[in-house]
């Protein structure tokens, strides 16, 4: 049990840092839409908040140790000094609020909840970290680093939507699938 | 493979993976009180002349920030409209030489030695219940999955090319996660017939069950 714990959190590390590496498609006047939040909402959806939190602050590790896993093949140490610092260690409690949500909105239609979960986690957690480390590294008025990252909201709004459509997807491969519980 | 670490013989690849890390440290920690261009461009300069001292290789490394550009080149015109130019150029060197000076640690920091010279910071851990020799064990195989997850990945967009494909690929997001789930379950199948992650008492020499392990996940 303990060790499926652990597998599962490296492998659903692994699984955002895969889809991190793909390749970005251009979206909305070229600003890059990349899987990597996909991941985060799924792994906050599928793990719960406990395990979901544990995936993605092991994923920080390793590209704070060296990996080349955050979108782009981005990695190491410099990462956490730079401007999208704040995004990056955002997905740790993002993931977390997301898994939190799932299992609270349990009740609600599978597509639904993976819906309002993956908006309240993965978008408004995420930018309430990414915003301070915008204005935190870069010294960017408060205003400023607000409107600065509002170019990639439509992005995340659809990768909302889009992990409500996996999840409900699995959920159908695999009836228990989004009730926000880690043995899924 | 899974790395930037760049090996070599160089001062810094000799210097202890703690040391640097505390130089770090010391630099994030001191950087935002100078707020003059030249102390901060003394201090730029010298992390450039550490680049260069590890020759033509590490000046190239220097490329890594080229996709920041964009980025600094906005910061610097918006600063300079509000704050003056100064103002702009001390930002500027400020980020340049913290990111430039991380950057440099993980290209000459093997990650053993990291996570080694972190071992003392993580210990506090342990009373969370978390032991160092599974966070090491969960690494391990984080970096093992990574390439299997890309590879499933790959195979299974050839066979949704071979039908026929389209243009909505993220649907291959559903069965990528259902293969991830199943792997999951193999590997803590295979894991638990071998007894589990060997705890520090019963830690058998070199390891092998990590590798069998790695024989398990390739699908």
């Amino acid at each position: 049990m303990r060790e499926g714990g652990l597998v599962q959190i490296a492998l659903f590390a692994a699984l955002v840092a895969a889809l991190g590496l793909l390749p970005p498609l251009p979206f909305l006047f070229g600003v890059p839409l990349t899987a990597q939040s996909l991941g985060v909402m799924l792994t906050g959806v599928l793990l719960g908040p406990r395990r979901a939190f544990l995936a993605l602050a092991l994923f920080l590790f390793a590209v704070a140790l060296g990996a080349p896993l955050l979108s782009g093949g981005r990695g190491g140490l410099g990462v956490f000094a730079g401007p999208t610092a704040g995004f990056a260690l955002g997905f740790a409690p993002a993931a977390a609020a997301t898994g939190y949500l799932m299992q609270a909105l349990h009740r609600l239609p599978v597509f639904a909840a993976a819906l309002l979960a993956s908006l309240g986690g993965g978008v408004l957690v995420l930018y309430a970290c990414g915003i301070p480390g915008l204005h935190w590294t870069t010294g960017m008025e408060w205003a400023a680093a607000s409107q600065a990252v509002l170019v990639f909201v439509p992005g995340d709004l659809l990768k909302a939507v889009l992990t409500a459509f996996v999840v409900q997807g699995l959920a159908r491969a695999r009836p228990g699938t989004g009730k926000g519980k880690a043995n899924c | 493979m899974l790395t930037l670490y760049l090996p070599g013989p160089s001062w810094l690849h000799r210097c202890p993976a703690g040391l640097k890390l505390l130089v770090l440290a010391g630099l994030g920690t001191a950087l935002p009180w100078l707020d003059r261009p030249l102390p901060l461009g003394i201090v730029l300069g010298l992390v450039l002349a550490a680049y260069a001292s590890l020759g033509l290789r590490g000046l190239a490394q220097l490329r890594f920030l080229r996709p920041l550009l964009p980025l600094f080149a906005l910061l610097f015109a918006f600063q300079g409209w509000a704050a003056g130019l100064p103002a702009a150029l001390v930002l500027l060197e400020r980020m340049a030489a913290l990111l430039l000076l991380a950057h440099l640690i993980t290209l000459t920091t093997p990650l053993e030695a990291m996570l080694e010279a972190l071992r003392p910071v993580l210990a506090p851990l342990r009373w969370f219940g978390l032991r160092p020799e599974r966070l090491a064990f969960a690494l391990a195989l984080l970096l093992r999955f990574v390439p299997v997850l890309l590879g499933m990945g790959q195979q299974l967009r050839q066979a949704w090319r071979a039908r026929g494909g389209g243009r909505q690929q993220w649907r291959l997001a559903v069965p990528l996660t259902l293969r991830t789930l199943a792997l999951g379950e193999r590997v803590e199948e295979a894991l638990a017939a071998r007894g589990g992650i060997a705890g520090p008492a019963e830690r058998a020499p070199p390891r092998p069950a990590p590798r069998q392990q790695r024989e398990e996940a390739r699908p």
